[in-house]
Parts: C-alpha cells; structure tokens; sequence
C-alpha cells in the first residue's frame, strides 16, 4: 500500500500565463513527487517502528512529507485554467462563498497577498473556514506544515520554488496573478461542505490500494 | 550576544556589533548597508550563476538590509516592552539575512582566486581530525543541509567548549548563534533554484568550488583564539 501523486486536473501548460508550464511541471511531477516518495518511506519506517522513541524521531519526516503531500494535492485542486484556457480559473459567483468573503473581509485579496508576504521562510497561505465560529478567516502555516484548525478553503504555495522561475523574487506580482487561476467553484464547494460536515470534505489522500 | 544588546536602554543612540572579522563596527540604528560583493556578479560562474548573484545580492540581501533599518527605526520608537517583543521576528529575520549573507558572500569566492582551494594548516588539519576526511566533512555538510524541511542554512560551525568543528543548521533566516560561524551554505530556493531547479545536491556539489577556504580558516583561528 503507498500514497502516489494525483494527475493534475488539468494539462501543464493550462495555467499560462499566470503560471508557467515550466514551473507546473518540476512543481508537479519533481517536489510534489519528492514528498509522496518520502512520505512512504517514512509511513513504512513508522509502521516497522518498535519503540515510541523511534516513532517520535520519524515524526518530523512525517509532517513534513504527510503535509507537502496533502497541501500540494489541495492546491492542484484549487487551481484551474483562466477563462484565455478555456477555464474557469478566477471567477467568483455570487453565492454562499461571495457572501461569506464580503462579510468576513474589507478585501480579501489585499489581506491574502499581506500575509502571504509576511512569511518568513517557506509556507503556505490559507483562506480558512473555522469550524467553530463558522467564519472565514486567512492563516499562513510554515514550511509543509498542514493545515488543521481551519478548514481549507483555497491555499496558495509560497516556496519560492511555486513561482521563482517565473517572478523571480517579486512575490507580489505571483500573488495578483495566482487569482486569476484561483479555482472558486473547488472553494465553494469546501466551503459548503465544511459548513454542513465541520470538517475538512478535504482530498483524498488516503492510502491507494495496489 | 551582540543583538540583546538593541534591547538595553543606553544613553547612546549607537550598538556595537562585531562582524564575521571580529572587528568591532558601530553602527547607529537604522544605517545598515548592502555590503559590496568581493567580486562580480558573474565570478563564480559557472558553479553560481551571474543571474541568481545578481538578484541575491542586489534584491534579497538588499531586502534584508532595508527591512532590518526598518524594525530599527520601530525599535527606536517602541515605549513598552510589548512593542519590543512585537518586533523581535522583524529583527530576527531581517538582521538574520543580513547577518547570513554579509558572511556568505565573504566565504564564497572565484574558482580562479580563492574558491575551492583548501590548503594545509590548521582549518585543514581540524575538519580532519572532526570529520575524518575533507571528502567526508563536504559529504556530510551536503546531506544535512539538503535535509532542511524548508528554508534555512547549513553550517559549519566551531564550538568553543568542545573546541570541535561541528555541522549545525539554521532555520529560515536565524543566525548562528551557538557556534562561530565557519562556512555557511544558504539553502533557500531563491539560492539556487534558477540554475539547479529541485536538484539541490547538484548545487551543493558545484558549490564546493567556490567555498573561500582561506576566509574559512581566518574565521576558524580567530575564533580558537
């Protein structure tokens, strides 16, 4: 039994020009593959673990893995194609999840692109829903950590290798462009979900029978 | 430690920090400047290409620099110690990545210079006698560097007590603190990424070349002194 990287729901090149083939395809096929691979190995090493010693000492590789591969497999799924592909990737409708971000924010992308240029380091930023308060609300999480006391609604990779190659060190301009590929029908459907479960609908990554 | 010292109320304006050389520079709050490369941009190609030092050194560090003269300029303004506190990470990081890489660009230098040449004498003779063998100590920097969940730098390290070589690593932009900072290796994306992509250890192998071992070694002796 192992975890294995799921197809990208759309075609490498789908996201252009907001975010480029090129970036797609080493983000996809090279980091994302990287955390499912380890991710194995340290879900085997913890399973033949004897000791609670030895388990704790796999609990880092767990995270980081367990969580670069949930938070990557989130992500491809709240991207789409922009309407130039074809897509739908940044439109917003009105409904429950419009509703929400216009009483929950004075503007939501403004506040998104502040705190995901407060990272320091290598993270995430999330638009969340908690599960207590029923209101949307944006965290940043560090380095591969996954989310878990928020519903994720929408993530947005930070590392650097999620947009380098294409804007360089100007983060600013990969977060005004990422919303044009922001996939808001993905997000309103966890939104939705979340609300009505109080958990994650969340992404499959369950073990996968071989 | 030399940045607990902003916190203490003094009469002057002014704190003194020593830098990688230990000599002793005063600097009012606020006034820090990108220190200029040893070389140019293009020096340490084709092991780091011209394209990332250019935009390391002229847009992150420059960064840094203005982020750290920045958090100064609250600190000079903060009346509590919650104000204090609340500045800590913009410090923290932002004088972390100047301290990081003012020593980074020093212990890098061109393959036709100084980089990669390791001579004998004491630093020689240390990572020896610490690691087994220079080939050893380069494998072993490699791998737990490459091993950083996230952003960060691999380092080698002195430990005064021990008086040992040791590799040590730091998160996101924290100095090293509990070590002399010997050779540090920056192994943020932004470091690399243009030339190598996800292939860290084919950074880590090239970068060998340019390690200024003769910085190195004055760092090493002055801090057994």
């Amino acid at each position: 039994m192992s975890y294995t990287l799921p197809p990208l729901p759309y075609d490498y090149d789908s996201l252009e020009p907001y975010i480029s083939k090129q970036i797609m395809e080493l983000h996809h096929k090279k980091h994302h593959q990287t955390y499912v691979n380890a991710l194995n190995d340290a879900t085997n090493a913890y399973s033949s673990a004897t000791s609670a010693k030895k388990r704790i000492a796999l609990q880092a590789a767990l995270k980081f893995n367990g969580g670069g591969h949930i938070n990557h497999s989130l992500f491809w799924k709240n991207l789409a194609p922009a309407s130039v592909k074809g897509g739908r990737g940044g439109e917003l409708h009105d409904g429950p999840l419009s509703k929400a971000i216009s009483d929950s924010f004075q503007n939501l992308k403004a506040e998104f692109k502040a705190a995901a240029l407060a990272i320091q380091g290598s993270g995430w930023c999330w638009l969340g829903l908690n599960p207590i308060t029923k209101r949307l609300e944006i965290t940043t999480t560090a380095n591969q950590d996954p989310l878990l006391n928020l519903i994720p609604i929408i993530g947005v990779d930070m590392w650097e290798h999620a947009f380098y190659l294409q804007y360089l060190n100007v983060k600013a301009d990969y977060l005004e462009a990422i919303w044009n590929v922001i996939n808001w029908q993905e997000a309103e459907k966890r939104y939705t979900e979340g609300l009505s479960n109080g958990t994650d609908a969340g992404v499959d990554v369950s073990l996968s029978k071989i | 430690m030399a940045l607990l010292s902003i916190f203490s109320r003094s009469a002057t304006n002014t704190f003194t920090r020593t830098v990688a050389n230990r000599a002793p520079v005063v600097l009012a709050r606020g006034e820090h400047t990108l220190p200029k490369l040893p070389y140019a941009y293009d020096a340490l190609e084709p092991y780091i290409s011209k394209e990332i030092m250019e935009l390391h050194h002229s847009k992150h560090h420059q960064t840094y620099v203005n982020g750290l003269n920045a958090a100064e300029n609250s600190l000079h303004k903060a009346t509590s110690p919650k104000d204090l506190i609340a500045l800590q990470p913009a410090l923290k990081f932002n004088g972390g990545g100047h301290i990081n890489h003012s020593l980074f660009w020093k212990n890098l230098s061109p393959a036709s210079e100084d980089g990669g040449k390791l001579p004998d004498g004491p630093l020689k003779k240390a990572l020896i006698a610490d690691f087994g063998s220079v080939d050893e100590f380069k494998k072993k920097m490699n791998t737990v560097t490459a091993s950083i969940q996230g952003s960060g730098w691999g380092w080698l390290g002195y430990n005064k007590s021990t008086k040992k070589l040791e590799i040590v690593t730091t998160a996101n932009q924290d100095p090293l603190l509990s070590y002399e900072p010997i050779i540090g290796i920056d192994i943020w994306e932004h470091a690399f990424y243009l030339q190598y992509k996800n292939v860290k250890p084919d950074y880590l192998n090239a970068i060998w070349n340019v390690i200024n071992f003769k910085e190195a070694e004055k760092r090493y002796l002055e801090a057994r002194h």
